[in-house]
């Protein structure tokens, strides 16, 4: 039937879809490379005089560097603690009976659904009584948890569908368990829990309410907080130009991600939604 | 018989542990099942702490708080106030304005999104062309970052840096002085944001939708609109549901956006961001803590609408903000 219709609509909305999604990076780059003084002079939307000035102004701004360093820290290794505990508890979920599973899954999916701002208040003052407020692991431990959800969620929906008795198979065959763990099942579970690392890490990456509330100087500040107080190389000058440099330059590591890992990132993103 | 033929690994690793194969069935059993149990427990206790760590306390700490008049910078005057935190933020004409701002805010970028949504999903569902380009790009916009789109929205409508004004002949028409234009604006970056992760769990849903069914009804005469919403809407509706209940829970917390375009200014605040001001920038941890309560019963209120109301299958669901 497909074939009997014309092509050219979905031809047409596809190229669409191609501007709406593009677009506004595209104009964030071009804002990048305009000079400050353009702004407020030239209102279109390329550049009169292209110049990697902005670049030069954002990387030698500390506030900028160091909220870069602290975003990729943080994001990392909250990344990595999430994923372990996810690991952990998708294992447990996907292959043991235990009492409170249901629960465990209902507790996450509450989670996903917190008003995070509502504990930003409480937190503020917990953190500040244990000399967690404007630290590395005042972020990292709340990204973990909000995170762990969709962490959570991804996993034990992936870890359902690995066919485990392989694992028996091989070790009849005469490998041991650590053989069998290492050559059989880590293969098969490594695509889930890389996918699952994607998806923490662009949560972590992209947090802004606990990054200004539980942060007061570059001493942990990320990079989305940063931006918002971000006041330029001169106090006489428009920041439009450089604040764009900065988005572009955080921006880059998430396209590279999505290019290469398309696939994988939509699997993540609608595996329960699909299998059930 | 062997353990390796009746126990997944959790059960043979539980089983060393235990009295030996050859002991009675039903006691090796039980006590396999507790050290399985047991495991389970441990391996699910690292997840369970660190997420209760940073909501229950947290979250009793705030309910309790809520009932003091108290602020940081005059500790020693904290005093209990029962639920006065409660009653005047319930009869203040500012907090019934942030909630019909984030109303307005919520019920029209759900609404957008699903439509719009549905549009994508149905383009990459059926594109033959460049199928793999529009999905990559489809996701773009889901992983930038939040502040950085609306950053992007802003100065696209900024009267000194933005263009669209040029474009659309506005002259000098200035956004960001208004309420509607802000909230305009505000919206756009957020469904900009947003609808790729609708789209793509409309999509998930098109694709559970049998093909033969629209063949079947295609044979018997409908019209290509008759067969959207007699048989392609029916049978993804569990995916439809979820994905309003997630962006509806997901608009309704809207900060982001608001801070960096207009601070609240121009009657744009959202409940989300009252509470901020009102615990971080006032340091009225009382009062603000009474807000965010606030916030958070009306979180739970639309979730056990959704949950009841609409029998959202819960089993479907997976978590994501």
């Amino acid at each position: 039937m497909e074939s009997t219709r014309p092509k050219w609509p979905w031809i047409v909305a596809s190229a669409l879809i191609l501007v709406w999604t593009i677009f506004p990076i595209l104009w964030i780059v071009m804002l990048s490379f305009k000079r400050p003084g353009e702004v407020g002079n030239q209102k279109g939307f390329l550049p009169k005089h292209w110049t990697w000035d902005n670049y030069r102004t954002v990387f030698r701004t500390d506030l900028f560097t160091a909220a870069l360093v602290n975003s990729i820290g943080i994001s990392m290794i909250a990344t990595f603690a999430g994923v372990v505990f996810a690991t952990l508890v998708a294992y447990a979920i996907a292959r043991l009976e235990f009492p409170g599973k249901k629960l465990i899954l209902s507790f996450a999916l509450a989670i996903a659904m917190f008003p995070v701002v509502s504990l930003v208040g409480p937190l503020f003052d917990l953190w500040r009584d244990l000399g967690l407020y404007d630290t590395w692991p005042g972020l990292i431990i709340p990204y973990i948890s909000f995170a762990l959800p969709l962490a959570i969620w991804t996993l034990s929906a992936f870890f359902r569908e690995i066919p485990w008795e392989m694992e028996q198979a091989a070790q009849v065959d005469g490998a041991t368990s650590w053989q069998a763990f290492r050559k059989v099942i880590v293969p098969l579970a490594a695509p889930g829990v890389f996918t699952a690392a994607i998806l923490t890490f662009f949560f972590c990456w992209n947090d802004f309410v606990f990054g200004i509330s539980l942060t007061s100087s570059d001493r942990a500040r990320p990079v989305p907080a940063a931006l918002a107080f971000f006041t330029g190389a001169s106090q006489f000058e428009q920041p439009t130009t450089a604040i764009c440099a900065a988005a572009v330059v955080v921006t880059v590591p998430v396209v590279v991600i999505v290019l290469a890992f398309q696939r994988r990132i939509v699997a993540g993103l609608t595996s329960g939604a699909v299998k059930g | 018989m062997t353990t390796l033929e009746s126990a997944p690994a959790a059960g043979r690793r539980a089983g060393r542990r235990g009295t030996g194969r050859r002991g009675a069935g039903r006691a090796d059993l039980s006590d396999r099942g507790r050290a399985e149990r047991r495991l389970g427990l441990l391996l699910s206790a690292p997840a369970v702490i660190v997420m209760l760590m940073v909501t229950a306390y947290p979250l009793v700490n705030a309910l309790y708080l809520s009932l003091f008049s108290y602020r940081i910078t005059a500790p020693d005057d904290r005093r209990f106030v029962g639920l006065r935190n409660y009653a005047t933020a319930l009869t203040d004409s500012l907090f019934w304005q942030d909630v019909t701002t984030t109303f307005i805010v919520t019920a029209v970028t759900v609404v957008v999104e699903l439509v719009v949504g549905f549009g994508l999903a149905m383009v990459m569902h059926r594109a033959v062309f460049a199928r793999r380009t529009v999905r990559t790009a489809i996701l773009l916009p889901y992983g930038i970052v939040t502040v950085i789109s609306a950053f992007a929205w802003r100065y696209a409508f900024d009267l000194q840096s933005g263009f669209v004004n040029t474009w659309l002949g506005l002259g000098d028409y200035a956004w960001f002085s208004g309420r509607w234009s802000s909230l305009s604006v505000i919206v756009l970056s957020e469904i900009w944001k947003t609808t790729p992760f609708v789209s793509l769990l409309l999509l998930a849903g098109l694709a559970q939708v049998p093909r033969d069914l629209g063949e079947a009804a295609t044979v018997d005469g409908a019209t290509a609109w008759q067969r959207l919403w007699r048989v392609t809407v029916p049978n993804m509706k569990a995916a439809i549901l979820v994905a309003v209940l997630f962006r509806t829970l997901d608009a309704w917390r809207i900060f982001d956006n608001v801070f960096v375009m207009t601070a609240g200014q121009q009657k744009t605040e959202t409940l989300s961001f009252l509470t901020y001001r009102q615990t971080i920038t006032r340091t009225a941890i009382g009062l603000g803590d009474a807000v965010g309560v606030l916030l958070f019963l009306s979180v739970v209120l639309i979730a056990v609408v959704f949950i009841r109301g609409f029998r959202v299958d819960l089993s479907r669901v997976r978590g994501d903000r």
